[in-house]
């Protein structure tokens, strides 16, 4: 329940004022945005996302550092079951993690 | 991206160990308290007893929440899942727990409408795209989950949404703290705040337990590295004879939280006056009920609730365990009837509670060795 999956964000949906495309190791999904509403990402930021939602915006460097720790408790499978779960809709678009 | 499956700067965690060892009493017994679950899982799962020195005792807190919620209130979930026309949707970490009748995965299987959802949006969208059906979330969580419950209600309410409802078990941190601190067997020197709460309520909430109860918090993020930072934190406030807020996880953590989440909570829910949680009893003022403005999407209004009150297992020590007064080895049915395989009580189900940790780690590392894990 605490795990917060880190992304970037690709692109915001237009017409959906509080939706975003995300990256999250090569899977892009839509994300809720709606709780960062007071300083909202743009395209390149990368947040932290929890059931659906960004919660915070963080920076790269600590998004791989939450990603390697994820990865460290064996919960990277989870993390992308989760992502891919989200029904707010795939892009279509998968690029392999490098 | 590539992930490595090893410590970050293991230099750095060494020296860090060091200082910890420089800075302890020997003299003195400590028990520092990680609320979170996540944290119980990642001190499991790093192995960070091996690392501490053996006079530093970390309790697990109340911070899990498929564990903290008393079988009644999933028996009271499931009641409404008896109706075939009710789309009983929650987290996957629900499915497992059990109720008196089975968990809701059992449920699924006797022919209930049963669905995982990973977001609260998600159970929305199945309202939308079955108007013929009435789907009801059951939520659970602290205050990181509250504000997309809370964003999900305002959408269903906007888009005039009727088939669609949640089940609101969402709880609060502050009070489980309060009632842990309160309790007459519990003795603790210090807390490592939860990280991911802390981002919505930020760290101002906490300042009462170093005021009042003169005991160092420090808000703490999920590497090993950051949890041995945040115990050394500890270690010096106790050092000096401060009690102080601190947070660790500044890279995540506002100071303030954040303002939009707590105010998407406070449009959408307020506080009960009561609630039970799992070990702890009835805890005044500790979770969030939906407001009368939202009525329409509350299942409490929606559908008649049972209101069913259960004792746990009796031979389980779950509510022990979770006040941290026992080890979960140290509990009747640990590892023999309760597994992660088939659990008896919640804390056995979720990755975050206390038991399954233990076992996943300590207690198939011991069976592997051919040793007794220690209680």
């Amino acid at each position: 329940m605490c795990l917060a999956i880190p992304g970037k964000v690709v692109e915001l949906v237009p017409g959906s004022p509080n939706l975003g495309t995300v990256e999250v190791v090569g899977v892009r999904r839509k994300v809720d945005l709606g709780l960062l509403v007071n300083d909202m990402p743009v395209p390149g930021d990368w947040v932290l996302i929890h059931v659906g939602f960004a919660m915070s915006k963080i920076s790269e460097a600590d998004a791989l550092d939450q990603m390697r720790t994820l990865a460290m408790l064996g919960e990277v499978d989870q993390a992308m079951q989760e992502i891919q779960g989200y029904g707010l809709g795939d892009v279509g678009e998968h690029e392999k993690p490098n | 991206m590539r992930f490595v499956d090893e410590f970050r700067d293991p230099e750095i965690i060494h020296r860090t160990a060091e200082e910890l060892k420089r800075q302890v009493d020997p003299t003195r017994h400590y028990r520092f308290m990680e609320v979170c679950g996540g944290h119980t899982h990642a001190i499991y799962r790093f192995g960070l007893k091996d690392v501490l020195p053996s006079n530093i005792e970390l309790i697990h807190g109340p911070g899990c929440p498929v564990c903290v919620l008393p079988m009644g209130r999933i028996d009271d979930g499931l009641s409404m899942a008896k109706d075939r026309q009710v789309v009983f949707a929650a987290f996957g970490d629900m499915m497992r727990v059990p109720g008196t009748t089975g968990s809701p995965l059992e449920h699924k299987a006797r022919g209930a409408d049963v669905r995982i959802v990973y977001s609260p949006s998600d159970a929305l969208k199945l309202a939308r795209t079955n108007p013929d059906k009435q789907v009801m979330f059951f939520a659970i969580g602290f205050e990181t989950t509250a504000p997309s419950t809370a964003l999900t209600l305002m959408r269903a309410r906007a888009e005039g949404i009727k088939n669609f409802s949640v089940f609101c078990n969402h709880v609060t941190i502050i009070p489980a703290i309060r009632a842990i601190l309160d309790s007459p067997d519990m003795r603790l020197d210090a807390f490592i705040g939860p990280g991911h709460v802390s981002t919505v309520i930020g760290c101002r909430p906490y300042e009462w337990i170093a005021l009042h109860e003169r005991k160092p918090v420090v808000v703490s993020g999920f590497e090993p590295l950051d949890m041995l930072q945040s115990i050394l934190m500890i270690l010096r406030q106790l050092n000096a004879g401060e009690a102080r807020i601190e947070n660790q996880y500044k890279r995540v953590v506002p100071w303030e939280g954040n303002s939009a989440a707590l105010k998407a909570m406070a449009e959408v829910f307020q506080l009960r006056p009561y609630f039970e949680w799992r070990g702890l009893g009835f805890i005044s003022q500790s979770a969030l009920k939906i407001r009368d403005e939202y009525a329409e999407w509350d299942a409490e209004h929606r559908f008649h609730i049972p209101g069913i009150r259960v004792t746990d297992p009796k031979a389980a020590q779950c509510g022990e365990v979770l006040k941290g007064v026992l080890k979960p080895a140290q509990c009747k049915l640990f590892g023999c009837e309760c597994t992660p395989e088939h659990p008896v009580g919640a804390l056995m189900v979720s990755t975050e509670g206390s038991c399954a940790a233990y076992y996943n780690y300590e207690h198939r590392k011991a069976m592997v060795m051919n040793i007794a894990p220690a209680a």
